[in-house]
């Protein structure tokens, strides 16, 4: 479709970022993040199933530092999505929807997920897991 | 044949041709994974990742074995219809249709995959 000479709308470059935003488009990355980490349950049920040589080798990729941090980041991606997910259901019912409401509830989204995430990384690290 | 009136198939299904189907099952498949998702989450933390005979014995056990099925199965089908969703949106032209069809498939093999790995787990002895 070509724009011709007919006035435009600002678009997303116009905007200036706002809360409301960055956490939308922030769902649908964290769901592709997802989408990989759905890959990635599988293959650890797969190597799971597989034996114990197949495990140990599905763990030193999984234990390797770059994979690591793709780990933790994959996880606050889990937990904003969770998060998240559970303020698009409580707008679902109706609810929340003032400016002032939609921005509080913004924020409850990203502190949980950053205390979610610090909480499990804090057990699993100082817990002596793997 | 149906007996149902022009209109009355019509009616509610919107320019898409399928009403709010995609739309609910999101949400289901939403509700579900919140819970599916917290268990799994917990349970996950808790455990040993580096044992893994106890962690295929926690498996095997019938309650972890059906709710792994389920949490493989729903965010198998939640992720495509996500995944899709932002297909539709972002991409155009010729790999679009491709990239759907690849959507589609990763999908099913995964679920798939992951299946029949927790049932060889399970009822398979390993």
């Amino acid at each position: 479709m070509t724009a011709g000479n007919r006035p435009l709308s600002p678009h997303l470059q116009i905007y200036r970022p706002q809360i409301t935003s960055v956490l939308s488009i922030s769902h649908r990355i964290s769901g592709i993040v997802l989408t990989a980490g759905l890959l990635l349950l599988v293959y650890w049920l797969a190597a799971l199933a597989a034996g114990d040589t197949a495990y140990a080798a599905a763990l030193a990729v999984l234990g390797a530092w770059p994979v690591k941090l793709l780990l933790f980041l994959g996880s606050f991606a889990f937990f904003y999505h969770f998060a998240n997910g559970l303020r698009h259901l409580w707008w679902d019912s109706g609810r929340g929807f003032e400016i002032s409401e939609v921005n509080a509830s913004g924020w409850v989204v990203l502190v949980a997920a950053t205390l979610l995430t610090a909480l499990v990384w804090a057990v699993l690290l100082l817990g002596g897991g793997s | 044949m149906s007996l149902r009136s022009p209109l009355g198939r019509a009616l509610g299904l919107g320019a898409a041709g399928n009403g709010t189907q995609h739309w609910w099952q999101q949400r289901v498949t939403a509700v579900a994974l919140a819970l599916l998702g917290a268990w799994f989450a917990i349970c996950i933390v808790g455990a040993d990742l580096a044992d893994r005979a106890a962690l295929t014995a926690w498996i095997a056990r019938p309650l972890n074995a059906t709710l792994l099925l389920l949490l493989v199965l729903t965010a198998a089908w939640h992720s495509l219809l996500g995944s899709r969703v932002v297909v539709e949106d972002y991409v155009k032209g010729a790999i679009k249709v491709p990239l759907l069809l690849t959507l589609q498939f990763v999908h099913a093999i995964a679920a798939v995959v992951g299946v029949v790995a927790v049932l060889q787990i399970a009822i398979g002895g390993t």
